[in-house]
């Protein structure tokens, strides 16, 4: 609002002095009006440059490392991981359950560490390695070990807290390869299921550290 | 519970990447606020309850985060550091495990990876009827929604009311208060520490914050002296279900020992008031005695005098005071079963 102020007192000053006729202030008028919209774009050009060291590390255009991939993508200042992944890298598989860092849906590795993607911005993880369910198979198929350790004990029912379960089965087995039973319910605290299916959940834990062992 | 809603309402983000830069920016921006691990704000944000225009985040200030070793014996350790980075340095474990415990038993692996020491230290109350949103004394309006009769008060406060009832939610808190540590506060033109016992502000003192930070003031650090390293420390928490959950009362303490004898002690309960509650009463009493259960189970009585619980929270009396005997007659650091 303060540009369109702006603006438009440029444009009546540039109306001849004193010969303030109606034609000329409508033109001012109407100059203003075209301003306001392209002096939006100015201003934030204006803006970024002034805050140059700090606006330049925060680009419109940001680029991930989901996967492995790098992908570009328009992110909002305030977008959440999650609002990323799923609605504009498509990658639908991280769910997000309460939207609030208590169920653990949306779980996914950062540098290998697990997070609630749900409660990170997108803009704090740049140029950070971001792993989420789609990339734990090789692209030959071949299922990461703690997936078919899920697969063969059937470990949820509904499944739809598997993909962050699942996630923070990596981070886990990727910290300490040979936890105890107690220590991978502990190490998996951070996920809840609604089907109460805990216990093969833990059965998929201990079956997958197994796997983990011998592949290592 | 919460509603989830589609997106958080827009704000201006800034990165910097060194503690000059950012206090530089919230010295210029009003109002602007700190974002470190997230957790307490996004939620706010989510809730459009808290709405700023400005948002400095300070994941990119690399001096913000780490464990050092100070002269003394001590640490000395960044705001920024993770709580999971806390639970498991071995400087910390090795000197002060009444902290690394704390830090151990907050919340998830999730939040630990990702919530800030400073971040866990300086977080919001937790009392529903405030976080919910309702115009609450805390929230700048003229009544305690959780004081009343027909309040659910269960978690709330039992010592310190003063018109709010919410209780600090902080488990590091009680730790660094037992340890005798201190917050060291920068902002753009000043330094300054403060004691962690008087880092905490009751509703008495100021009933819209939790703590000493001014607007434009940035915890950059937390410093704890070599006194209490290598000393007898206790941490038990006590809470609903054992991930997640937020302490309904929790004790941490130091004890000095020497010839079967406490010589000096930090007792700090949390969980029960606005604040961290240093107990200085029990911490006179023990001082020259034995830690058994007998020295506990006068220390237990004396740690919950003065408490007035509210109506649906007088559990935490046997509560605190059964923490606080533990504490007291020694045993192992952290739950020491029955």
């Amino acid at each position: 609002m303060t540009e369109a102020t702006v603006d438009r007192a440029d444009a009546t000053m540039e109306s001849p002095r004193g010969g303030s006729s109606r034609r000329t202030f409508i033109k001012g008028v109407i100059a203003a009006g075209a301003a306001v919209p392209a002096s939006g774009y100015m201003f934030r050009a204006g803006g970024a440059s002034a805050r140059a060291t700090v606006r330049a590390t925060m680009p419109r255009i940001t680029t991930l490392t989901v996967n492995g991939t790098r992908r570009s993508t328009d992110v909002l200042p305030q977008e959440t991981l999650a609002m990323t992944l799923r609605y504009k890298l498509g990658l639908t598989g991280t769910k997000l359950g309460c939207d609030r860092a208590e169920c653990g849906a949306c779980t996914v590795l950062i540098d290998g560490v697990n997070h609630y993607s749900c409660s990170v911005l997108t803009h704090t993880v740049r140029g950070r390695e971001i792993t989420t369910i789609e990339g734990l198979a090789s692209a030959d198929g071949t299922l990461h070990p703690v997936q078919q350790a899920v697969v063969e004990e059937g470990g949820f029912q509904c499944a739809f807290c598997a993909p962050g379960f699942i996630m923070s089965m990596v981070a886990m087995v990727n910290e300490n390869p040979t936890p105890t039973r107690e220590e991978a319910a502990e190490a998996l605290s951070g996920n809840l299921c609604r089907c109460g299916d805990y216990d093969k959940i833990l059965n998929s834990a201990m079956r997958a550290v197994d796997y983990a062992r011998r592949m290592a | 519970m919460a509603i989830i809603r589609d997106m958080i309402p827009t704000f201006d983000l800034f990165q910097p990447t060194d503690i000059g830069e950012a206090l530089r920016l919230l010295d210029e921006h009003d109002g602007a606020w700190v974002l470190a691990g997230g957790l307490d704000s996004l939620d706010w944000f989510k809730d459009r309850i808290k709405r700023p225009e400005t948002v400095v985040e300070l994941t990119g200030v690399a001096d913000l985060a780490g464990i050092r070793e100070g002269e003394d014996g001590g640490l000395e350790i960044g705001a920024m550091t993770t709580l999971a980075e806390v639970a498991r340095s071995k400087l910390i474990r090795g000197r002060f495990p009444v902290l690394a415990q704390s830090a151990a038993e907050v919340a998830t692996p999730q939040i630990r990876n990702q919530g800030t020491l400073g971040g866990n230290l300086i977080q919001d109350t937790r009392c529903w009827y405030y976080r919910g949103g309702w115009p609450c004394y805390r929230a700048g309006g003229n009544i305690c929604y959780a004081g009343t009769p027909k309040s659910m008060n269960r978690e709330h406060a039992v010592i310190g009311q003063n018109r709010c009832v919410a209780v600090n939610g902080s488990d590091t808190a009680g730790a660094l208060m037992a340890l005798d540590a201190w917050m060291v506060i920068h902002s753009a033109d000043k330094e300054r520490e403060i004691a962690a016992a008087d880092f905490f502000l009751g509703p008495d003192i100021d009933i819209e914050r939790m703590t000493v930070l001014e607007p434009g003031e940035l915890l950059t650090a937390v410093r704890i002296p070599g006194n209490w390293a290598g000393t007898r420390q206790y941490w038990e928490k006590v809470r609903d279900r054992q991930s997640w959950d937020w302490a309904l009362a929790s004790v941490a303490a130091a004890f000095d020992e020497s010839d079967g004898l406490i010589r000096g002690a930090r007792i700090v309960v949390n969980g029960v008031a606005p604040t961290p509650v240093r107990i200085g009463a029990v911490e006179e009493f023990v001082s020259g005695r034995t830690a058994d259960d007998d020295t506990g189970l006068v220390a237990g009585e004396l740690a919950i005098r003065g408490f007035r619980p509210l109506r649906h929270n007088d559990f935490k009396l046997p509560l605190t005071r059964n923490l606080v005997r533990r504490a007291v007659r020694g045993g192992a650091l952290a739950g020491a079963a029955e």
